[in-house]
């Protein structure tokens, strides 16, 4: 055993980073100045300090975004302010992707090549970034900049999609989707010059949402059409008649209405809505601190609906959420976003900031004996933090691992107080089932799936994007509402929602799109993915790729899934250059055992559904 | 709340403070008083650095405060305690302002402390040897007492006053009766009804007088009364305040018996060394713990070749001396003091083993032993005699920090260290670094001193040479150095031998020294 303790010391641009964040420090104890008249024969700290462990994150957010990279010395700093032990500090940084602790140039682009992307071009995109900057990871334009290979950005409409991000006094990002060498290039530039546009991105809804303009849409009706940056317009267009509605029939009223729209959860579980809203609601009279969270750590593979909505009508998701708070008697509200969504983030926090102004979020909600207010969170470059319980030790400051469930959230959730977790477009849901009322929603859709769903369409299809379906058409309509298939136009598989989802063949497209329907395909509708492959794509490709995401984006905790998934890929690995260890019928029977180990004894859903999507090729396709 | 006082449990005791630890987690406050700014207090809500030695101004200073606050407990005073009066004329001197020059801590931290710990509706006091390595160790021992009696933080689930032990059994030790005035159990031996019960069970006249502590055995060599002696698992001849002193005294005697499982400095002194056997994993047994728990040890390997149970040397010396007390057998020697100390009556080693051992005292085999003691001070009406208000002042370290000594040191512990380092010595620790002086940056800066360089440290008794250490847990003015080493430093030179006569133990924790700047080549570089 060795045991090195590091002594490095910020740098004054470290701690300044650090002090906007979190304020300045309150002695020699905790980062400042030393002055031994003071700090000599006190020292305050404990309970109070420890209480702001949560802070741990936005002030490793604060330093990556100045500095471009976490030193050891910033780390100790940051240790010392939270009163956190060094070796814990560097645990929660190491976890997170976007933390690097090695130094970086100031400005890096981070492009895609998950699965959407490289069905429309990535691979060609990288191999012409490396003939023109170097290979993916090295320093390129005199070590003022680089590239990198990165998963799913969540822009698999605009496919290829490439993200900048430039360090330094005034962050700043910008999406290029879709993305092509030389304009790249021609943006890292401007980025090294600090000449980044002031919006790190445009919703252009006729990319992004095709359907955007037609009368049935209920979901996306204000997207593209009403201005996201006012209340005022968002007002004007139905919106706060929900809460209105919501404040006048009370909570009790609300759970009434919610029940009624018999609405499931959009973020893959499809637990009923209500359900939950109603276990907080029960607990009121317990004196504990209510939360309401929403999941906008949209991470998984093929899934960008909830940056659509947040980007096209963020409005309706803070809206949802203070009706939300109304019926379960939450104080504080979270909206935790995933790190790689800029825009999103920064429409959100403008409408933060607007429902604020308008009496809409704070005390006296609308005037009345509502207080309800709500803080955005920013990811980390984690996937796994789109599972609940991971979700909640990442805002408290933790490596995102997930708990085992009981205690389910309801009970102890986020600060181990009672927490509801929804889903972007479940929340979005919310205020039309108020202002409708739940009855009329519940007629739409199918009896046991009801309501209308967002769909992400990308990789071999026509016109990508987010379309909205009443649930109960078939994956043929929606294929062919977004044009029909792409590439070649000779469908071989579709991927049903997500890589944790499972691959339909051709003959599988008259299936409806519900939650029973896919069910009993062995499928799932899970994020809402829809990804058609033409016949030119090597499904093997695809599979590996898919692997080496979630060997990547394991949180290590459990050993199912900590084993399972590296056994997974390297199976996988072997079948496809032939090196098979026994037959190939040995290694395809190993990645199936190993998927039942992972299903069986994994403690979250990541590694339970490692394998779905795998597997559900393996016995669809004779690949090997 | 908990109030750490002269202790950094952190690194001493890390056991029980992982179980602070859990009491923090659960929203517990824990207050630290200690001199340093240890790696226990870096937990603490407030850290109350006093000046070394200054403990009874902070405790009279928060008694003061509490009266005057209206936080004392009057009910408990009134039912349960005497001397009320006298304690709080004595206090009424100590004010916060007073205990602010004194103790260096600022006046208002002293009073949120006292408002802490009077408002606590559970509060615990914990102390360690940072109470009681000081010339007047039992006054600062009264003086935390006599918050708690303040409060009626006593007696309570929850709520008392704990020293924490520095030995996983020196609770035993003492319950076993290996102090100079006790039997088993905590029975007085000048009491002549009870020294009649010991000597009625075992056949023979007891002394009717107390014997020596440590220290007074030492005198007693100086003045050649002692001239034998027999040390069964202790190191003096490193431990001892004045180290000098000791060597040449036990060097001196006419026959040194050291009976333990290392050949220790002072073995090196025996005449005969007896090995003797780990009573953790070699014998059979009982140890107690800090919390008065009585425990089973059994053996789990048999000892090396040559080495024997404490036990089975004690029987055989027993027999040589004309005594045959049959074969050893722990269970029977355990049954007969159970027969001899009322508060063991109950522990048979069948109850020992279901109930995972037992709290003291229990008296008989359907008592269940007590989680906490002192209830009845609660009881209604009151059962047995009040406890007493005692009054202490303050009285400051005997070697007084002048001119030509204007530094103080202190001593402790480190996390991966015990006391002369007979025990841990023999294992690596990735955190060892061998004996330092640790200094405060500012001192560093001073002095012109580089880490790790050689200075030399000059006391009124004695002067060693040791590399320098920068810990910013330290104040200027404010040294620290452990026993852990002596080969490299011998830091029980230093030390002053002063004791205090109530309980004889020597003032390890305030020494006046100053030091030097060393050039010199070919000091013993550490290992």
């Amino acid at each position: 055993m060795d045991l090195h303790l590091t002594t490095a010391q910020a740098t004054p641009d470290e701690q300044a980073a650090v002090d906007a964040e979190l304020g300045a420090p309150h002695s020699g104890w905790s980062g400042g100045p030393r002055h031994i008249e003071d700090d000599g024969h006190a020292a305050f700290g404990g309970q109070q300090v420890r209480a702001e462990r949560h802070r741990l994150l936005p002030a490793l957010h604060a330093v990556q975004s100045h500095i471009g990279w976490i030193s050891h010395g910033a780390l100790n700093y940051i240790a010392t302010r939270l009163n956190i032990a060094p070796a814990e500090v560097y645990g929660v940084a190491s976890f997170y992707g976007m933390f690097s602790l090695s130094e970086k140039p100031l400005v890096v682009v981070h492009v895609c090549d998950d699965i959407g992307c490289v069905a429309r071009g990535a691979e060609s995109l990288c191999k012409e970034l490396e003939s023109k900057l170097g290979p993916a990871g090295s320093p390129c334009m005199s070590g003022r900049a680089t590239w990198q290979r990165t998963a799913c950005l969540g822009l698999c409409e605009r496919a290829p999609a490439a993200l900048v991000s430039a360090a330094g006094k005034t962050p700043a990002e910008r999406v290029l989707a879709p993305a092509q060498a030389a304009p790249v290039v021609s943006l890292l530039n401007d980025a090294i010059e600090g000449r980044l546009p002031k919006e790190p991105d445009t919703l252009d809804t006729k990319l992004s949402a095709p359907q955007a303009g037609s009368p049935q849409l209920r979901l996306l009706r204000r997207v593209g059409t009403v201005d996201a940056t006012q209340i005022s317009g968002y007002q004007k267009h139905g919106g706060y008649e929900g809460l209105r509605k919501a404040l006048e029939i009370g909570p009790e009223g609300v759970l009434r209405e919610m029940a009624a729209s018999r609405l499931l959860g959009r973020g893959g579980a499809a637990f009923p809505t209500a359900k939950k809203w109603e276990a907080l609601h029960t607990q009121r009279h317990l004196g504990r601190k209510h939360y309401i969270i929403c999941n906008a750590d949209e991470s998984e593979p093929g899934t960008f609906k909830d940056r659509v909505l947040m980007e096209g009508d963020p409005f309706a998701v803070i809206e949802g959420m203070t009706i939300a708070a109304l019926a379960t008697g939450a104080h504080k509200g979270f909206i935790f976003l995933r790190g790689e969504y800029p825009l999103a983030g920064e429409r959100i926090t403008h409408a933060l900031a607007g429902a604020r102004q308008s009496g809409m979020l704070g005390a006296n909600i609308m005037g009345r004996a509502l207080q309800f207010d709500i803080e955005l969170r920013r990811g980390a470059g984690a996937y796994i933090c789109g599972e609940e319980t991971a979700l909640f030790n990442s805002i408290e400051g933790y490596r995102g691992e997930p708990r085992n469930k009981p205690p389910f959230p309801t009970q102890s959730g986020v600060f181990r107080q009672p927490t509801v977790v929804n889903n972007v477009e479940t929340l979005a849901n919310v205020p039309d089932i108020i202002r409708e009322g739940g009855a009329a929603y519940g007629k739409i859709g199918t009896e046991n799936s009801a309501g209308t769903r967002l769909f992400c369409l990308s990789g071999h299809i026509a016109r990508p994007g987010v379309y909205e379906v009443a649930m109960g058409v078939t994956l043929r309509h929606v294929i062919e509402l977004a044009g029909g298939v792409g590439g070649n136009g000779r469908l071989q598989a579709v991927l049903l929602g997500g890589a944790a989802g499972a691959f339909v063949t051709p003959q599988e497209l008259d299936t409806p799109l519900t939650f029973e329907g896919t069910r009993a395909i062995g499928a799932t509708l899970g994020s809402g993915v829809i990804m058609p492959f033409d016949d030119s794509v090597d499904l093997k490709q695809v599979l590996l790729r898919i692997a080496s995401f979630f060997r990547h984006e394991t949180c290590g905790q459990c050993v199912p899934c900590r084993v399972g998934v590296v056994r997974q890929e390297e199976a996988l690995l072997r079948l496809v250059s032939g090196k098979t260890i026994g037959s190939a019928g040995d290694e395809v029977s190993s990645v199936r055992e190993m998927g039942q180990a992972m299903r069986d004894a994994s403690i979250c859903g990541l590694g339970q559904t490692a394998s779905s999507a795998i597997e559900s090729a393996l016995q669809r396709w004779r690949l090997f | 709340m908990v109030l750490l006082w002269g202790s950094n449990a952190r690194e001493t005791h890390p056991i029980f403070f992982h179980h602070v630890l859990k009491g923090i987690h659960n929203g517990a406050r824990l207050h630290v008083v200690d001199p340093r700014r240890t790696s226990s207090a870096e937990w603490a809500d407030v850290w109350l650095g006093l000046e070394v030695g200054s403990d009874i101004t902070l405790a009279n200073a928060m008694g003061r405060e509490i009266i005057a606050a209206g936080l004392v407990n009057r009910k408990f005073i009134e039912h349960s305690t005497s001397g009320f009066a006298a304690y709080k004329a004595c206090v009424e001197k100590y004010t916060l302002e007073r205990a602010e020059q004194e103790t260096g801590v600022p006046a208002n931290v002293v009073r949120d402390t006292a408002h802490a710990y009077a408002k606590a509706a559970k509060a615990q006091i914990c102390w360690t040897l940072g109470i009681t390595e000081h010339h007047n160790a039992v006054d600062n021992v009264l003086a935390l007492i006599n918050l708690a009696l303040l409060t009626g933080h006593v007696g309570r689930y929850g709520s008392g006053l704990n020293p924490l032990r520095g030995q996983n059994n020196v609770q035993g030790g003492g319950d076993m009766g290996a102090i100079p005035d006790r039997f088993p159990g905590f029975q007085h031996v000048e009491n002549d009804e009870l020294r009649a019960k010991f000597e009625n069970a075992w056949g023979m006249k007891l002394p009717a007088k107390r014997g020596w502590h440590l220290s007074h055995m030492f005198e007693a060599m100086e003045r050649r009364e002692l001239t034998t002696l027999y040390v069964l698992g202790e190191n003096p001849a490193d431990s001892e305040a004045d180290r000098h002193r000791a060597l040449k005294l036990l060097g001196g005697l006419e026959f040194l018996v050291v009976q333990d499982l290392f050949y220790t400095k002072t073995a090196e002194l025996a005449h005969v060394v007896l090995p003797a056997a780990a009573g953790w994993c070699e014998t059979e047994g009982t140890v107690t713990s800090s919390e008065r728990r009585v425990q089973r040890v059994r053996r789990a390997v048999a000892p090396p070749p040559g080495v024997r149970d404490d036990m089975e040397i004690i029987y055989d010396l027993a027999r040589r001396m004309g005594h045959d007390w049959g074969t050893p057998n722990s269970e029977g020697i355990w049954n007969e003091m159970r027969k001899l100390s009322p508060m063991h009556g109950g522990m048979s080693y069948r109850r020992l083993e279901e109930l995972s051992g037992i709290q003291w005292p229990c008296y008989d085999e359907s008592h269940p032993g007590e989680m906490y003691l002192h209830g009845r001070l609660w009881s209604d009406p009151l059962i047995g005699p009040r406890a007493p208000f005692s009054v202490v002042e303050f009285d400051p370290p005997v070697d007084r920090l002048d001119e030509s000594y204007p530094i103080r040191l202190t001593t402790g512990r480190r996390l991966d260290s015990y006391n002369s380092g007979v025990q841990s010595e023999r294992f690596s620790s990735p955190l060892r670094h061998g004996e330092s002086l640790d200094l405060s940056p500012e001192d560093g800066k001073r002095y012109q001193l580089k880490a790790g360089e050689k200075v030399r440290i000059t006391s009124r008794h004695g002067s060693v040479i040791a590399p320098v250490r920068f810990d910013s847990g330290l104040r200027p003015g404010l040294a620290f150095l452990t026993p852990h080493f002596h080969d490299q430093v011998a830091t029980n030179d230093l030390t002053v031998e002063t004791y205090d006569v109530k309980s004889g133990t020597s003032e390890f924790k305030a020494t006046a020294i100053r030091i030097e700047k060393c050039e010199e080549v070919g000091v013993r570089s550490g290992h």
